[in-house]
């Protein structure tokens, strides 16, 4: 099966249908898995118990990243072959991208008051991601401003692509600028900084996480089809004759 | 290149004459800085250590308000169809409209920032500083700002859409033009002024470049 046969939509509703059960299932069980190995995890010699909320926070704040990577993919699929699956695509991760974004925030400014003593820093990651959650919010705004979906689409790509220079700034931002945050310590050149008993449950969270966003992705793309079909076919109906007695 | 000509001389003379609004965007620059000294009080110190923010956020406040004019005239009454059927590049297109943009309504900004230095107890080399960074920022959050006046342009009420749309890639203009008129004025020898100042030119630049572009591409689609 090609890519471009995948990408028919009647074809992706099928195979979506098919596959949604097993992935809800999968993403339950290694969900329930990590949250076990992450409640097994041991406590931090500093920071104690609470250290525990970046088994959430952390997945969450890499998922709100790569949401806007997944629509600026798919904008480029609008504005480059104009296909309608990557207009569906781009449009049913923003409200989810939203949501893991604001989950961030909410974990982080929670995780920070017991640690840096305060909800809110103005510093510049957690100012990035703030600006991050209200592009977000204005893509959704624009998606709804606009009747025509294919249009909107269009005007959405525009912008997702614009803001995607944000994401680069985020995730240096606690390199190029030495603030409260705490600098990357998972991902780095020299080697993860974290203890493995700290890293095997984050990494299962994040794999969870990942799941998670697609099988939400996957079932707000199909969502989205049905409404257009819906509405196309409410258009046929308002725009027959009417029979007059 | 007579086309583009012609088009920024139309375009400024049209902002200039009466009902073109961009003689306004100072007079709203003009007031938003008065407002000030009501809301946090008369003290000329505070006043001083706050001069430089308080006028950045008077001028992006004032491009923002004359941005929406930039594409909706010219679809009110038709030129913009015009305008893209034109055989020059809609990106040229694009990119002189957001000059002309700048010349009738960022310029007067800048030129009337030394009048309201004086206003918020700023001294000359504190104003000269100012100015010099709005006249380095202003044409980012002219370029940045079409963006979203092209994707306003093409909806029904885009107006508010505009602001929500735009502030947001504003900040980073904001940020530095900021950290630079701070550097000259609070934290002499401290901070260097030179730092902040070239990232804000290359965001200018980076916008110059970026700017007509997403506006182009936006018109292309949302007009059809």
């Amino acid at each position: 099966m090609t890519l471009t046969e995948l990408a028919n939509p009647t074809r992706f509703l099928s195979l979506a249908t098919r596959v949604l059960p097993w992935l809800a299932m999968l993403t339950a069980v290694l969900l329930v898995f990590g949250l076990y190995q992450a409640a097994l995890a041991p406590d931090d010699y500093q920071q104690g118990a609470t250290v525990k909320i970046m088994f959430i926070h952390v997945p969450n704040a890499w998922l709100a990243m790569f949401v806007w990577g997944v629509m600026s993919v798919a904008s480029l699929g609008t504005l480059v072959w104009r296909h309608p699956l990557a207009d569906v695509a781009a449009k049913a991760a923003a409200p989810i991208g939203a949501a893991f974004t604001f989950l961030a925030l909410v974990t982080g400014s929670l995780w920070g008051r017991p640690m840096w003593g305060t909800y809110w820093e103005w510093d510049a990651r957690l100012t990035s991601v703030l600006i991050l959650f209200l592009m977000y919010l204005g893509l959704i705004a624009l998606w709804r401003a606009v009747e025509d979906p294919s249009r909107a689409a269009r005007a959405a790509a525009v912008l997702t692509l614009v803001g995607a220079i944000n994401i680069p700034i985020i995730k240096f931002s606690v390199d190029w600028w030495n603030t409260l945050h705490q600098p990357a310590s998972v991902i780095r050149m020299a080697g993860s900084a974290l203890d493995k008993s700290f890293l095997t449950p984050l990494l299962i969270m994040a794999v969870a996480f990942s799941l998670l966003f697609i099988t939400l992705h996957l079932a707000a793309m199909r969502n989205e089809i049905l409404r257009r079909r819906l509405r196309s076919l409410q258009m046929l109906q308002a725009s027959k004759p009417v029979a007059l007695p | 290149m007579s086309a583009l000509g012609s088009l920024i001389r139309r375009d400024i003379r049209i902002a200039l004459r009466v009902g073109g609004g961009a003689l306004i965007g100072v007079l709203f620059f003009l007031t938003v800085v008065v407002l000030m000294p009501f809301a946090i009080g008369p003290d000329l110190n505070l006043l001083a250590r706050l001069g430089p923010a308080i006028l950045w956020l008077g001028a992006l406040l004032a491009s923002l308000l004359t941005l929406d004019r930039l594409f909706m005239a010219d679809h009110d009454d038709g030129s913009l169809d015009l305008i893209l059927m034109s055989r020059t590049p809609l990106e040229l297109t694009c990119a002189a409209k957001a000059l002309a943009h700048w010349l009738a309504a960022g310029v007067p900004l800048v030129v009337a920032t030394p009048v309201l230095g004086l206003l918020l107890n700023l001294d000359g080399s504190a104003t000269a500083a100012v100015a010099l960074t709005l006249l380095v920022g202003t044409p980012a959050l002219t370029f940045t700002g079409m963006i979203g006046a092209a994707l306003a342009v093409t909806l029904q009420r885009g107006g508010l859409l505009l602001a929500v749309l735009v502030l947001p890639l504003s900040i980073p203009v904001l940020i530095f033009g900021v950290a630079a008129s701070n550097a000259a004025i609070v934290e002499q020898g401290t901070m260097s002024f030179s730092t902040p100042f070239s990232i804000l030119c290359a965001i200018s630049l980076a916008s110059l470049v970026i700017g007509p572009f997403a506006a182009a591409a936006s018109l292309r689609h949302g007009m059809d």
